[in-house]
Parts: structure tokens; C-alpha cells; sequence
């Protein structure tokens, strides 16, 4: 076995310090020397990080960075080295299966496809489709999103459909909107090259983009090295590095937002003419975040004054400052509010559209900007405004049907309420692909009750036998990355190709063609009867992507699938102006929120409430950016005498999702191979548990048991990683979404994972399975 | 003068939002968000019923006697479901929409008075309506065609 580096032992591996140009360093692993290497890039985070696939004998052997590619200069972290190994599973699902009484059988591809036919038509006959709704993925591919998104809104006319994106990046497009008018993140990852300030919101990069966490560290190596702020409560990797750490307590960001505004402002650090020209709403954001003195927030939040000071006086200073914000953020109370006033600090600093300013507005997933951008989710492809009637009539005659069929008499369902309605009866058929919400949802009780409902249709398109396929009324079997051709975007706005390299198992099938066969078997027609799509292959469903897109901020017609198998990743706007790709979006300083243009009209900040088109109409920003603010307000759930604990949720640096595929690799997996509950030192000793010992953890919403984990958060507050559920272990209840509270951001409407109130209690049998795991790990060292 | 009157009436439109909105987040707990949603907008009714009580005191208050009738015929009876809960959010609409007019009519007695303060008053009660109402109907053009059409 070949490998560069050992990346579970050494995460990050060597530094190599640089300012200005981040050199190149190629990390590969092999189990033996490839025949053949195939164009790629990694699909288990949004850094989208270029890679080739080692081929032999028809196997993917390996996996090795691609040099020449602008995100990751050769590097791969531990997730892209070993999760190619899931690929080669004996556990993936091989045959369609219909359920049959208990059992699911294995039937043909034919059988299964016509028993979902007929199921939609009878639905639709009866309910119309109303009843019928689609949750999908940020795993699938650009061409499969749209192909689904156009089935969806022209062939069915359904408003159920979003993605799980919903759980990771609801808010980062939410927040881009409000400011920008538009979805699209702002800066590039080059930025990172020059920055003097990096600013990280809620999001523990170190953990979550290791690759792009290697070129920081390689920058805080080199010369001129930027100061780092970092906002978390928990002493992460990544806030071990900080210059300055400010750890608010659990659901606070809004007021140490607020603080670090107003302390800008008042030391006049603001760029009047940058605000002037190029922006709305300043005089209102003022007043609103004038209160929050240091002393205020920390009352609110328990930053010392000091250190809010010490942070404001940094973003004061600087000269260029990247941004970026994640989960923290975005799964906590007043998500969409927090994130923007992210993008105000860059506004009211005029730090944006040149090189070393950058806002990241993260995305979790590897391709959730593509569920974003065809309109897979809650959106309408290519960025369009559902409220504008102009825009669902470009979609009509692109797809060369009447208006009325799409729906968008308001907004597009999203996930958390296609799950309500499933759960009243309303919603009768739910087809679900790449993603497994019976271990990534919000209150799993309540979700598995969903899925066993009887009344409910259940399609579930994975590759493996997931806790939610085991619900499945039929499985589709699917290909996954390496097995099939299409483009994803990651979170820089870089488009890659991804080339098939090998053959799916068995029967499995590249989603793209199991949606097209649907579409088929459907008639689905434009009304002149011919048939709705009119592609067959990835690249002619790019093709049609691609007059979809144009003229609209995601224009993809410069790029093509022989351009990009040329090249390395390029970044969208890619046209005939910018045949190159653009590194900033927002140069000049003109913003997509222009009323014929924007994505949205905005939305009322505490309580998501939808402006009206009449309503933009009075402060039609004209291409400014729109500077929002609003109060701080206290999570719904607080900590009691009953329930004393705050429990946040988060990831692991070896997992990916719910370890569908990166716990099928065994070095990730022995890497971290259990959940626990990690618990600050204090709680610890006052409540006597020590390391390991089993304790049950008790929210309203259900229970889980855990193994403690000593150190590394406030008191207070406990954290339990979210990736692991039963299909490897069904014996312990064990899936930190077991207590979870169902709760949601008013404008993004992401579920708030960050923050439930929980008790803690030591577990009966507790020392039983201590010694059941420690026999475990002591068999496995034998064995390894 | 019968300025009393109107504050009284636009000391109860807001004490009835309150209610209301408290009453339809109790009814309806299984929509997480109309639960949390309703108790803010409840709370900002209440903020709102403290600001307008100093006018009380300065202008007296002509207590209506008259029952509250929308309040009774709303509400009527706990409902469930969806379209109970389409119901009730039309009812605080009624409620909200109210409470905004009986604002707007007591500003022009405080232009007329040239009383500073309390234009300022019924100014934040017509905005906190504006964004109650809109809530109201994001929320019930969201759920409506669902309701109407596919549910049992
Ligand atoms: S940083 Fe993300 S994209 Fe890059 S190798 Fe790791 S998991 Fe893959």
C-alpha cells in the first residue's frame, strides 16, 4: 500500500509556508499502481478539492491531488485519501427491491420503475401532485439536480422538493440573498492567499475543509501572517489557532455580531464612501446595533468585553479580510440574521470584490451549490425569483411549457415542512435519493414514526442500505462518484468535471438515468407534445443547464464539458465576457438585487415574513447591497432545573453525513469509530463521571447513550458529533438526532441542530460496556 | 374629546393580539415554527400594550363596554389541523389588521394634539403591524394550497 502521508495520524501533514502563492504539495493514496488515472474531484466536503481516480482491472485503486487544480495545489485531506474505499463495499445496494409483505424483494429494473409510475399516477389522479414530493441530496451531480428540478416543476408541477441541503446550507443562500440579492459567494479561495484577517463564524474549518484549513496553517507559517478571529463555543482545532477566540455561549451569535458592528462604528472604522455608493440601510443598522456595548454582549453571550474589543480592533485595521461561516451559524438561533451581519462587516468596511476580501457563506456539502443553483431545493433554477413573474415565464419557454404549470404561487415547499405534510397525510408519496434522514433530521422518534407510516410511499435511491431505506416501499440502487460523468460546484464557485472511471456494481445506475427513465415512463410533454427532456447523456444535460443559467449570475455557457476536461476547476460567471471564470463576483461594487434581477425580495429578518414585489418596489435597491439588522434574541429552549444542559451538534474530522460512506473506509473508521459526549471538566467532576464511563442523555425529544469525553467545552454545554447511527451498530441508541429539538430558522428555515436542553444521568449498565468496548478495542489491536 | 375611547381601543387590540397569538401557538404546537413565530409576535403586542398605558394615564381611559366581539367570534373552541390552523392565522389577521386601523385613526387625534410621544407610539404599533399582517399572510399563502387541495 502507497501512500504520501499518513493523514489520520498527521490531519494537515507539512507545512508548507508562503504568502501570495500556495505551493504545491500531491497527496496520494494507492493500494496498488493504477493502469490509468481519471480527471475528478472530491466529493466529501464543499472544497470540491481536484483529484484524479486510480483505475486497475476496472477497480478504483486509488486516489491521488491534482497539481495544477486552483483549490487544493495537489493536497487531499484524510476524507479524500480513504472514502474512495466505500466504492468498493461489498455493502452496496446491487438490485432494485420492491417491498412485499415484510420483505424487500429483488425485482427488475422494469418492475420497479412501472410500480412507481403507476403509484404517481394514481396519486396524482386522486390528489394531483400535491401528494407527491422529492428530498434529495448535496451528493448528486449539477445535470442530475436539474433533470430532476425541471421534472419536478414542469413535468409534475409539485412545490415539494428540497434537498438535505436544507440541514447544511439553507442559510449561507438565504444569507447571500438578503444582502446581495442573489445567491453566490463573493470571494475566492486566492483570497485566503493574501488576507491579513480571516474571520471564522461558527465553523470549525480545521475539522470540516482540511485542505483549505492546510492553507491557512501554511500561511500562519509563512511570512506576514493573518490574524485569526474565531467565534465558537468549543475549543476546536481550528480555535486553538486563533489570535482571538471568542466562545459565545450556545444560540448568542446575533449579539456578538451586534457588538463587533457597533464597535466599528463607533471607532469610525466604517468606509463612508464605499457605503454611500454601493449600499442601503445603513443609518437603520446603526441604530439597531448601537445598544450592544461590550459590556451588553457580554452579559448576553459571556464574551468578555475585552476580547469583543480585542476582535473589533483587528476588523477595524485590517486592510482585506476573508469571512467564513458554517454550521455554528447556520444551525443556530437567528441563523439567516447572524450570517448577514457577516456580510455587513464587509459592506460597511468596503472589504469585498478585490483580492484578499472574501466572504465564504459555506456550503457543508460537496454539491449543494448545484441543488441550489438548478432548483433541486427550494429555489427555482438559475437563481430566479419565484415572485417574479417574468422570471417562471423565461423557465415556461426554456421549457417550452405554459407558465401555469410551474408552481410558484409561493415559495417552493422546503424540507422540514414536505416532512409535516408527510406526517399529516397530505403528502402520500416521498421520493428520497442520496441522503439518509433517519439519522440526519431533527427528532428521530418523530421521523421514523414519518417513515413507517403506512399511507406514505417511500422511494429511496442509494447506494447502500441505509437506516432510511430500511423503511423503503422500493429501493433504487444508485451509482456514486467514479461511477458515473457530471460537474459539481464547490464553494468558491469552482466548477469541476468528474469522469466516470469504473462500472457500478451489479445493476446500481447513475441517478441522472434513473430520473430520465422516470421522466420517460412518465410521457412527461411541453406542450406540443414532444418530450418534456430532451437530453439522454451528462453532457447534453449540461447543455441544457447551460441556456438555462445564462444571463443569470451562475452563466455557465462559457464552460463545456471538453473545456473542463482540459482544464482544471474554472469558476462561474464563466461567458463569453469572463471566458476564464471569475475570481470576484461584485468588482464594482454592483450588487443582483436590481427588482428585474434579484433572486429575492427579501425577507422580514425576525420573522421571515416575505416582501411583495410592490414592496421591494419602495426601496428598490438598484444594484446596492442591502445592509439588515435586527435585535438579538434568546433561544426558544433554555437550559432549566430539569433539563440544565445546552446540547450543540456538530462533525468529526474523519466522517462525512451519517458515515454512509467514509465508515466504510477502515482507516476512517477505526480512526473514529463511535459517537461520545464530550463534557467540560467541571461537569465532569461535579456530577462524578469520568472518562468513558456510559451516560444516558435526556431532551424532550428523546434519548441517547454516550460514552464521555472529558474537556474541550464550556460549562454547561455538551456536544455529541451527529455523524453515527445503526447500521453498523443497532444495539445503543446512539444517533445524536435522537434528542434534537424540530425547530427552524424563520428565513432559511435550516433546523436549529446547535442548541437543545438536555439532562444527563449515568447509565445503568454502564460499566458492563465499558468493558464490552474495551474487550472490542483490544481484539481489534490484536487484529490490525 | 373621545380620545379615551380610542386608547382603550388600542390598549385591547393589542392585550387581544397577545392572547391570540399565545392562544394559536398553544393550539397548534405541532407547527414548530407558528409556535415560536406566535409568542414573538406576542411578545411584541405586549411591549406595545406598556407603551401605550402612560397615554392612559395623561388622557384617561373611556373603558369600552362593549364586549369584544371579534375576540369571541374568533377562536371560537380549540381547533386542530391544517385547515383550523389556516383559520386562525386569518383570524389574527382580522385581529392584527384591527389593532393596525385603531392605531392609524389614534394618530391623527395625537397629530391634531401635537403630542410628540404618542405619535411615536402609534408609528411603532402601525410598523409591528405591518410586520405581524405580513407574517400572517407569508404563512397562510404557504400552507393554503396544500390545505385547500390535498389535505383530507
Ligand atoms: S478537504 Fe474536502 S474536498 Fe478536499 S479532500 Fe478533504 S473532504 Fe475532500
Amino acid at each position: 500500500m502507497k501512500q504520501t502521508r499518513d493523514s489520520i495520524k498527521d490531519i494537515w501533514g507539512e507545512r508548507t509556508p508562503y504568502y501570495g502563492n500556495w505551493p504545491v504539495r500531491v497527496d496520494a493514496k494507492v493500494d496498488v499502481e493504477p493502469e490509468r488515472w481519471v480527471q475528478s474531484a472530491c466529493v466529501l466536503c464543499s472544497n470540491g478539492c481536484g483529484m484524479d481516480i486510480g483505475v486497475k482491472d476496472g477497480r478504483i485503486v486509488g486516489v491521488r491531488g491534482r497539481a495544477t487544480d486552483p483549490v487544493n495545489h495537489g493536497r487531499l485531506g484524510p476524507k479524500g485519501l480513504h472514502g474512495w474505499m466505500a466504492n468498493n463495499s461489498r455493502d452496496r445496494l446491487t438490485q432494485p427491491m420492491i417491498r412485499k409483505g415484510d420483505e424487500l424483494v429483488a425485482v427488475s429494473w422494469d418492475e420497479a420503475m412501472n410500480f412507481i409510475v403507476q403509484k404517481s399516477k394514481d396519486l396524482i389522479k386522486e390528489h394531483t401532485a400535491l401528494s407527491i414530493g422529492f428530498y434529495t441530496s448535496g451528493q448528486l451531480f449539477l445535470e442530475e439536480y436539474y433533470t430532476l428540478g425541471v421534472i419536478g416543476k414542469a413535468g409534475l408541477g409539485t412545490p415539494h422538493m428540497d434537498g438535505n441541503t436544507r440541514l447544511c446550507t439553507a442559510t449561507a443562500a438565504a444569507a447571500l440573498k438578503e444582502s446581495f440579492g442573489s445567491d453566490g459567494q463573493p470571494g475566492s479561495y486566492t483570497d485566503l492567499d493574501y488576507a491579513a484577517t480571516i474571520l471564522h463564524c461558527g465553523h470549525n474549518i480545521a475539522s470540516q475543509q482540511t485542505v483549505l484549513w492546510m492553507r491557512i496553517l501554511d500561511r500562519l507559517a509563512g511570512p506576514n501572517p493573518p490574524k485569526l478571529i474565531v467565534i465558537d463555543p468549543r475549543d476546536t482545532f481550528t480555535a486553538q489557532k486563533a489570535t482571538v477566540h471568542l466562545a459565545p455561549r450556545i444560540g448568542t451569535n446575533m449579539a456578538v455580531m451586534n457588538g463587533l458592528l457597533n464597535l466599528i462604528i463607533q471607532a469610525n472604522a466604517i468606509n463612508e464612501a464605499y457605503i454611500n455608493a454601493h449600499t442601503i440601510g445603513f443609518e437603520e443598522l446603526k441604530h439597531t446595533v448601537s445598544t450592544y456595548t461590550p459590556e451588553k454582549v457580554e452579559a448576553i453571550s459571556g464574551v468578555p468585553a475585552g476580547k469583543l474589543q480585542e476582535a473589533a480592533d483587528i476588523l477595524c485595521k485590517t486592510d482585506t479580510l476573508v469571512s467564513t461561516v458554517l454550521q455554528g451559524f447556520y444551525q443556530s438561533m437567528q441563523a439567516t440574521a447572524a450570517s448577514v451581519q457577516v456580510n455587513n462587516i464587509h459592506l460597511i468596511r468596503g472589504l469585498i470584490g478585490r483580492d484578499g476580501c472574501g466572504i465564504y457563506q459555506m456550503n457543508g456539502q460537496p454539491t449543494a451549490q448545484n441543488t441550489r443553483e438548478t432548483g433541486a431545493d427550494g429555489d427555482l433554477p438559475g437563481f430566479r425569483n419565484w415572485g417574479n413573474e417574468e422570471h417562471i415565464k423565461e423557465l415556461a419557454q426554456l421549457w417550452n411549457v405554459e407558465p401555469a404549470v410551474i408552481p410558484h404561487w409561493s415559495p417552493p415547499t422546503h424540507a422540514m415542512q414536505i416532512w409535516r405534510y408527510a406526517e399529516t397525510g397530505s403528502l402520500k408519496m416521498l421520493w428520497i435519493s442520496a441522503t439518509n434522514p433517519a439519522v440526519s433530521l431533527p427528532q428521530l422518534e418523530r421521523i421514523r414514526k414519518i417513515l413507517d407510516q403506512k399511507n406514505l410511499f417511500k422511494v429511496v435511491q442509494d447506494a447502500f442500505m441505509t437506516e432510511t431505506a430500511q423503511y423503503a416501499d422500493v429501493i433504487l440502487p444508485a451509482a456514486i462518484w467514479g461511477e458515473k460523468t457530471g460537474t459539481y460546484t464547490n464553494v468558491d464557485r469552482t466548477v469541476h468535471i468528474s469522469h466516470k472511471a469504473v462500472e457500478p456494481p451489479g445493476e446500481a445506475r447513475a441517478d441522472l438515468d434513473i430520473f430520465l427513465d422516470y421522466a420517460q415512463r412518465m410521457d412527461f410533454q411541453d406542450k406540443d407534445g414532444a418530450p418534456l427532456i430532451k437530453w439522454r447523456t451528462p453532457e447534453e444535460a449540461f447543455e441544457a443547464w447551460k441556456k438555462c443559467a445564462s444571463g443569470r449570475p451562475c452563466d455557465y455557457t462559457g464552460l463545456s464539458y471538453a473545456k473542463l476536461s482540459l482544464h482544471d476547476g474554472i469558476q462561474w460567471p464563466c461567458n463569453e465576457q469572463h471566458p476564464e471564470g471569475t475570481k470576484h463576483l461584485y468588482k464594482e461594487g454592483i450588487f443582483n438585487t436590481g427588482i428585474t434581477y434579484c433572486e429575492t425580495y427579501g425577507h422580514d429578518l425576525d420573522t421571515g415574513a416575505a416582501n411583495t414585489q410592490d414592496q421591494y418596489k419602495l426601496f428598490d435597491p438598484k444594484g446596492k447591497a442591502i445592509l439588515k439588522g435586527t435585535d438579538y434574541q434568546p433561544p426558544h429552549e433554555q437550559p432549566d432545573e430539569e433539563y440544565p444542559f445546552m446540547l450543540t451538534t456538530g462533525r468529526l474530522v474523519y466522517h462525512f453525513h451519517t458515515r454512509t460512506k467514509t465508515g466504510r473506509s477502515k482507516e476512517l473508521n477505526d480512526a473514529a469509530p463511535d459517537a461520545f459526549v464530550q463534557m467540560s471538566e467541571a461537569d465532569a467532576s461535579k456530577n462524578g463521571f469520568s472518562e468513558g464511563d456510559m451516560v444516558e442523555i435526556i431532551s424532550r425529544w428523546g434519548k441517547a447513550i454516550q460514552p464521555v469525553k472529558i474537556g474541550g467545552v464550556l460549562p454547561g454545554e455538551l456536544f455529541i458529533p451527529f455523524h453515527y447511527g445503526y447500521w453498523d451498530d443497532p444495539d445503543r441508541v446512539r444517533a445524536a438526532n435522537e434528542l434534537t429539538i424540530t425547530e427552524w430558522d424563520p428565513i432559511s428555515k435550516q433546523p436549529h441542530f446547535k442548541h437543545t436542553a438536555v439532562k444527563v444521568r449515568k447509565y445503568e449498565q454502564g460499566i458492563l460496556d465499558k468493558a464490552a468496548t474495551l474487550i472490542k478495542d483490544v481484539k481489534d489491536s490484536f487484529n490490525s | 374629546m373621545h380620545i379615551g375611547n380610542y386608547i382603550d381601543m388600542v390598549h385591547r387590540g393589542q392585550q387581544d393580539l397577545a392572547q391570540a397569538f399565545i392562544k394559536v401557538s398553544e393550539h397548534h404546537g405541532h407547527e414548530p415554527d407558528i409556535k415560536s413565530t406566535c409568542i414573538l409576535l406576542a411578545g411584541w403586542s405586549r411591549q406595545l400594550m406598556e407603551k401605550i398605558k402612560p397615554f392612559a394615564e395623561k388622557y384617561g381611559e373611556e373603558k369600552n363596554k362593549e364586549p369584544d366581539k371579534l375576540m369571541r367570534d374568533l377562536f371560537e373552541g380549540p381547533r386542530k389541523g391544517s385547515m383550523a390552523l389556516l383559520r386562525d392565522l386569518q383570524d389574527l389577521w382580522l385581529l392584527a389588521r384591527e389593532a393596525q386601523v385603531a392605531s392609524i385613526i389614534l394618530e391623527q387625534a395625537a397629530f391634531g394634539l401635537r403630542d410628540k410621544e404618542l405619535i411615536t407610539v402609534c408609528n411603532d404599533i402601525n410598523g409591528f403591524s405591518k410586520r405581524q399582517i405580513s407574517w400572517l399572510l407569508t404563512r397562510m399563502k404557504a400552507i393554503a394550497t396544500q390545505t385547500l387541495i390535498a389535505a383530507e
